[in-house]
């Protein structure tokens, strides 16, 4: 093994609103079977990186429960497998994790105790499909200290991203988090290649001077110091940043170029097993341009939604432009227009749930309408 | 020494011949059922649910697939450090250099009882991969235990018209079995065999070494349970009372799916506590596409559907293209049904191709002209990775298999009751 992985889970933003009430980021529901960190697991596991820490800060239950057993993304043998780390409450003194390199610091015997030569740093909240191997290797040839994949984001808005500007040996020399007047489109995607032993001696360093940040205290102050590279990568990539992105990204699943790259294109995306049996549809059913999921048991109409599993829509129901998740009941004759459900929503008879383009509704977890 | 009260033997050797062209390179237990499953999972699941750790499988039919979807157990959470589920096929033993095969349902035990004995059991459940039901192994258990019981069958009440078709089980008042008759001409009681049996294990191992000294082809409704009635054995029947069904033909496994379809199914498949588990490659979700229709069908992991369905059952990954009519049909996985291509009361096996505008299942539904006993209903059926070219037309109670071209079929057509076997 070239690698070890350590996947920052970190938890809530206000951004997401209720969703994140309960609920760890990295566990959010995407693509009608997945949950965003089973991007990076997968990724992790399919380019032979078997053994990966997944640090958590907040609402680690759903998380907890989503990666308890590690089989499903071939983790768990007999020199490998995933750790959950969340903070340890040793004495009153102990602090929660202080930032991402803090939180990757009190864990340092992870790192200490493997012995492998790198380490991959990804994140819990991002939709896309990487080969690290490829990462490392490029890594290797540029005989970089650090590596950072980037995006060209060309005309999407990058002020709520790290912009990072690179010469034209791909080397970094620029790096603003989150600028108010961004000089390039290129966006570091929060993924980073490094020795195990470069990282583990930058953490100590940091730990002793007070410092906690992986990307400012490392990246952006370490700019000069170190050799620090950018790769370049051009696929789908989409981070849960706020509400309406977590909407946009389920509605990308409806696309013919995203359904194929996740689920038509080796190798895969896993995810824990859940074993509901096979979609149902009955005889007053029109589905259209949708994604249903198993356990669903479809009487009405759904239009350019994606239907998480065991979700019930009655008769004369119509459901538009929305994401229902888990376990959400639908009665009869209701509208559901431009809304999220989140889990286990109970809507009656002949109610209604509308948003608009612009304002996407959204309903807490258990809400009953 | 290892203690377990009761393991499971799964007979999952046979062929299935009356499921025609279904089983052609797949065992019978491993035939799709229900979309996603294969019949094995039903009592696979069963076990696990019933508490049942240890399950030997005997395999010997076309055991790849099977072996392939049986794994080390874990969709069926079968994957422990003691038990767990073994699969045992024949093999060669010392002084029987050629070796043999299982030749009947107890002589198949009587092969494996060191692997039984290992777990030194006090009960063991015999079961086959041929019924679709979900039965909780431990009350039957429980019955027997009662009874104080060397042997329990489960049974099933048939309507008495079709009780020639089984295994028939005469009992008295207090469900003791008096006598048994397979398949008999003027059944004397309408309670069927489901072929499921528990033993108390000591006695049945001794049937086994006696009854394999008499009996080369030793078999459990033909030797071992006869021979305990009449040796005075205490035979009880256990009754079953829920949904059963026995899928041994092409008309019972079609119509078993059909009836899955159905608004509020007699077979419920939604039970939170009782869930049957198969071995799912990933768990994707299913794509419908923005012409699609879709009535009263079931979809598995996977699908995408761009053309129309209607009363059908399609397996993981099946792709319906645009213009594609499926009706009153069965698609297993990874199959493709090209545009614009016509099926009609159809069984299509597992990874198969259906040309573009090709049509299955037109014209008169006369019996199959040499296999009349398989094929009989209109039923018309593709076995397992069959191609099938371009504007085609095939007829019903049809049999096609292999990878078929244009110049196979006699201007562009095959007739119905006909086969073509590649």
């Amino acid at each position: 093994m070239r690698a070890i992985g350590i996947i920052l889970a970190g938890g809530k933003r206000s951004t997401l609103g209720v969703l994140t009430k309960q609920r760890n980021l990295a566990a959010m529901p995407i693509g009608g079977s997945y949950r965003s960190i089973d991007f990076a697991l997968s990724n992790l596991s399919n380019s032979g990186i078997k053994k990966v820490a997944v640090i958590s800060q907040y609402s680690a239950r759903s998380l907890a429960d989503h990666i308890g057993s590690s089989k499903w993304w071939d983790f768990g043998r007999k020199k490998t497998g995933l750790f959950l780390f969340t903070p340890t409450m040793l004495n009153q003194e102990t602090y929660g994790y202080r930032g991402t390199a803090d939180c990757i610091y009190q864990n340092i015997d992870f790192l200490k105790k493997s012995n492998e030569p790198y380490v991959v740093i990804t994140s819990g909240e991002q939709i896309y499909k990487m080969d690290y191997e490829k990462l490392i290797k490029y890594h290797e040839q540029k005989n970089a200290d650090i590596t950072i994949a980037y995006k060209d984001m060309n005309t999407y808005a990058v002020e709520d991203y790290g912009v990072i500007g690179l010469d034209d040996n791909k080397q970094m020399i620029d790096f603003e988090e989150k600028p108010l007047n961004p000089q390039y489109t290129t966006v570091s995607l929060g993924i980073y290649v490094m020795s195990r032993e470069l990282l583990i001696k930058l953490l100590e360093q940091l730990e002793s001077e007070g410092r906690y940040s992986l990307v400012s205290d490392i990246i952006i102050r370490y700019r000069k110091k170190l050799k620090i590279y950018g790769y370049h990568f051009d696929g789908y990539w989409r981070r849960i940043r706020d509400i309406n992105e977590f909407y946009r990204i389920n509605m990308d699943f409806l696309t013919p170029e995203v359904r194929n790259l996740f689920f038509n294109t080796y190798p895969y995306i896993s995810t824990k097993a859940k074993d509901e049996p096979p979609t149902k549809f009955n005889s007053s059913a029109r589905v259209t341009n949708s994604i249903v999921s198993g356990g669903d048991i479809v009487n009405g109409q759904v239009e350019n939604s994606v239907l998480f599993r065991k979700v019930f829509v009655g008769e004369g129901t119509v459901i538009k432009n929305s994401i229902i998740m888990e376990g959400v009941t639908i009665g009869k004759n209701c509208v559901i227009e431009n809304a999220i459900l989140d889990k286990q929503v109970y809507v009656s008879d002949g109610q209604s749930v509308k948003g608009t383009k612009e304002d996407i509704i959204l309903l807490e977890k258990r809400n009953i309408v | 020494m290892n203690k377990k009260e009761m393991i499971a033997m799964l007979l999952a050797g046979g062929q299935g011949s009356r499921l025609g062209t279904l089983t052609k390179q797949i065992a019978k237990p491993a035939v799709m059922f229900g979309g996603k499953y294969r019949i094995i999972d039903f009592p696979l699941s069963n076990c696990i649910n019933s508490g049942i750790d240890t399950v030997g499988v005997l395999t010997q039919y076309e055991p790849l697939l099977l072996t392939k979807h049986i794994g080390i157990g874990i969709p069926w959470d079968l994957d422990r450090r003691n038990g767990g589920v073994t699969v045992l096929p024949p093999f060669q033993k010392k002084g029987n250099k050629q070796g043999s095969w299982y030749s009947g349902t107890a002589n198949a035990i009587y092969h494996n009882i060191r692997y039984i004995d290992d777990y030194n059991p006090e009960y063991i459940l015999v079961l086959s991969g041929d019924h679709v039901y979900k039965m909780d192994y431990s009350e039957m258990l429980e019955e027997h235990k009662k009874n104080q019981a060397d042997a329990t069958i489960a049974v099933i009440e048939v309507p008495m018209d079709i009780a020639p078709q089984f295994g028939i089980m005469n009992a008295d008042s207090e469900d003791r079995i008096v006598e048994f008759e397979e398949k008999p001409a003027h059944p004397k009681s309408n309670l069927a065999s489901m072929g499921i049996y528990i033993f108390t294990w000591k006695v049945l191992r001794e049937a086994l070494l006696k009854d394999n000294t008499i009996h080369e082809d030793s078999d459990f409704g033909k030797h071992i349970i006869p021979e305990m009635i009449n040796g005075e054995k205490n035979v009880d029947a256990y009754r079953f009372n829920d949904y059963c069904r026995g899928i041994g033909t092409i008309d019972a496994y079609w119509k078993a799916n059909m009836e899955l379809t159905e608004t509020v199914p007699v077979f419920n498949l939604y039970d939170e506590f009782w869930k049957i588990y198969t071995n799912t490659e990933h768990q994707l979700p299913q794509y419908i596409g923005k012409e699609a229709i879709i009535e009263q069908s079931l979809l598995s992991e996977g699908c995408e559907v761009y053309g129309n369905v209607y009363h059908s059952v399609l397996g993981p990954k099946v792709i319906i293209e645009e213009g594609a009519v499926v009706r009153n049909s069965i698609v297993m996985g990874e199959t493709i049904i090209r545009k614009g291509a016509n099926l009609e009361t159809c069984i299509v096996s597992e990874k198969c191709e259906i040309g573009e505008n090709t049509s299955i299942g037109i014209g008169e539904a006369v019996p199959h002209v040499t296999k009349s006993h398989i094929y009989s209903t209109g039923i018309s059926a593709i076995g397992d990775n069959t191609i099938i070219p371009d504007n085609v037309k095939i007829g019903k109670n049809c049999e096609v298999s292999g990878h078929t071209l244009q110049e196979h079929y006699e201007d562009g057509i095959l007739e119905s009751g006909h086969s073509l076997i590649i």
